[in-house]
């Protein structure tokens, strides 16, 4: 855990003292992504290089699992914590294999061991280390040297990572693709992590919890739904926009918000037994028709099953779109709008019927924490 | 054919004379290289000194070297070394000074900021940054200035022959004050010749100690 008490840094210049950081308290626990999010010059920045002490605090404290860093050598200290910058910062004049193998070497590894460990990272963010280790950052592309800068700050795996705005300089397809590289090696290597970003979407993404920055001071630190939907005062509410409700549905699974126990009829099912098992339900609108596999094929309309007589197999739409269980709502409603729909089958990864999805059930989800509790 | 005659009889003198003068300008700048990088160096910690430390080798750099050894041969004379080798070797490593203290200067002070941030971070300690990184990257740019300083002073060195050192110089002098065109023109060609002869072996020294990774980026 990374436990920050009272951090302050003030900076003297010509026209003054200024407080870059004003007692900045907070803890991040461990194997979470903290996303340090503000516009430019609120301190977050500052907050991040005073932990490893590129910037020296004016006052205050940081301890990192329990052992305060204020007494520590700064070099023992940055070589504990992984550090990833925005311009990279790739070692020009070393190979691949040497930029990653800085702090092993720095901490005295033997040869071979280090050399392992370079090989393994490399293959962790699927650089071939046949063809990577010999060569030099200039012959790199920005996605590729981003990732041997990521790389370069796990090399001698410490427990905690600060990255600063680390894939800021990488364009938005790129980056998107690395930010999900980034959120499944996290998800084996469960570091501590305080991320500075100024971009919102980057934060909801990344952020196991947003720490929003004004003017040297924390203005709010929560979990990014609870940020959303929660915003402390004017400033936050702003920062996150007029439709800080909808960026909540990108935090929302499709397995947390579905109906799971959903009634569904087969090819020979008499229609009959679809309008019993929509009254029983109180479905106005269609029942999800399933093959063998159990996997949905199509919905068979209320209206339909009330007018026509015969099997379900002979009366049913098809369906083209689906969502999947770890689809975003976001995406699920975008699929919605762009299917003319309320309703979509949710499937898992086998393609079989796991739950059904409306609009309404969206709506309810997301307005569930504006309702006063009864 | 006058010329190739006196070449012809003066194979040794002249390839003597030659090594005399490689060896007086060699030293020189060796020793200002082991003195001009350090404080190349040692001057980015503050502007101020910078300053200072530049405008001096600068004022240096403007005193003809004529009465450079002038002024030297009272002071050197107290130890005995008035004239001859010690006061030509002084010369050249005043004259030295200033490119490769400013090229040096200059080099550490253009590492971008990124990478020594990034040093930092991975926490290496002042001297590391600097043996590690810095040094590195700033080779070229050093190495240029010690062609500067070599080419320069081949030909400085030429006038260190009026205090006794030696060197090619004694062609062009002795050309002159016995009016032999010969001496004169085969002196004078000889040193121009050196001169470009050392900067492209420099030149490919230069690119020899160049990281690898900066031939191909920066070309």
């Amino acid at each position: 855990m990374i436990r920050i008490e009272n951090l302050t840094k003030v900076f003297e210049t010509p026209e003054g003292p200024v407080t870059a950081a004003d007692h900045i308290t907070m803890d991040v626990p461990d194997g979470e992504i903290c996303i340090l999010l503000g516009p430019s010059g609120c301190g977050k920045t500052t907050t991040l290089k005073m932990i490893n002490r590129i910037i020296e605090p004016t006052s205050g404290r940081v301890s990192i699992n329990d052992e305060d860093t204020t007494g520590m050598n700064t070099t023992d200290l940055r070589r504990s914590i992984g550090y990833v910058i925005q311009q990279i910062g790739l070692f020009p004049n070393m190979t691949i294999e040497e930029n990653i193998s800085v702090v092993p070497r720095l901490l005295g590894w033997d040869r071979k061991r280090t050399r392992e460990r370079a090989r393994e990272l490399l293959d962790m963010v699927a650089l071939d280390p046949s063809a990577f280790m010999g060569r030099y950052p200039g012959e790199l592309s920005g996605g590729q040297q981003q990732r041997v800068g990521v790389i370069r700050a796990l090399a001698a795996d410490p427990p905690v990572l600060l990255m600063d705005e680390p894939f800021g300089a990488i364009d938005p397809i790129n980056r998107a693709v690395i930010q999900d590289e980034f959120l499944r090696m996290q998800s084996e290597l469960n570091k501590t992590i305080l991320f500075v970003s100024h971009d919102i979407d980057e934060a909801i993404k990344m952020g196991d919890r947003i720490a929003i920055f004004r003017a040297g001071r924390l203005v709010q630190y929560d979990r990014p739904d609870d940020l959303l939907a929660h915003p402390k005062n004017d400033f936050v509410e702003s920062f996150f926009g007029e439709d800080r409700a909808l960026k909540r549905m990108q935090l929302a699974r499709v397995r947390d918000v579905m109906e799971d126990d959903v009634p569904v009829v087969r090819h020979d099912d008499d229609l009959r037994r679809a309008l019993e098992l929509m009254d029983e339900r109180g479905y106005h609108y269609a029942i999800t028709l399933v093959n063998e596999h159990h996997q949905p094929v199509g919905m068979v309309m209320r209206s339909t099953a009330e007018t026509r007589r015969g099997k379900c197999g002979e009366h049913y739409y098809g369906v083209d779109a689906l969502a999947h269980l770890d689809d975003d709502l976001r995406k699920v409603a975008s699929l919605m709008f762009s299917h003319d729909t309320t309703w979509l089958a949710c499937v898992d990864e086998d393609g079989r019927l796991a739950g059904t999805l409306t609009q309404r059930g969206i709506t309810r989800y997301l307005g569930a924490t504006y309702r006063p509790q009864e | 054919m006058d010329i190739i005659t006196f070449i012809a009889d003066n194979v040794d003198v002249l390839v003597n004379r030659t090594i005399e003068h490689i060896a007086l300008v060699a030293v020189a700048v060796g020793l200002a290289v082991a003195t001009g990088v350090p404080i190349g160096i040692a001057i980015t910690q503050s502007q101020r000194v910078a300053n200072i430390v530049l405008y001096i080798a600068s004022m240096v750099i403007t005193v003809p070297s004529i009465a450079l050894f002038g002024v030297m041969i009272p002071i050197l004379s107290t130890i005995g070394q008035g004239i001859g080798y010690v006061p030509a070797v002084i010369a050249v490593l005043l004259y030295s000074q200033l490119p490769i203290i400013r090229n040096t200067y200059t080099a550490i002070n253009d590492v971008d900021p990124a990478l020594r941030e990034a040093a930092r971070g991975v926490g290496m300690s002042p001297m590391q940054r600097l043996r590690m990184v810095e040094i590195p990257l700033a080779v070229p740019v050093i190495m240029a200035g010690v062609r500067t300083a070599v080419v320069m002073n081949i030909g400085v060195m030429a006038i260190a022959t009026y205090i006794g050192a030696g060197g090619l110089g004694t062609f062009i002098s002795r050309g002159i004050s016995q009016t032999d065109p010969r001496q004169l023109i085969v002196g004078a060609v000889a040193v121009s010749l050196l001169a470009i002869a050392a900067d492209f072996g420099l030149l490919g020294l230069q690119r020899r100690l160049t990281p690898r990774g900066l031939q191909r980026a920066g070309g």
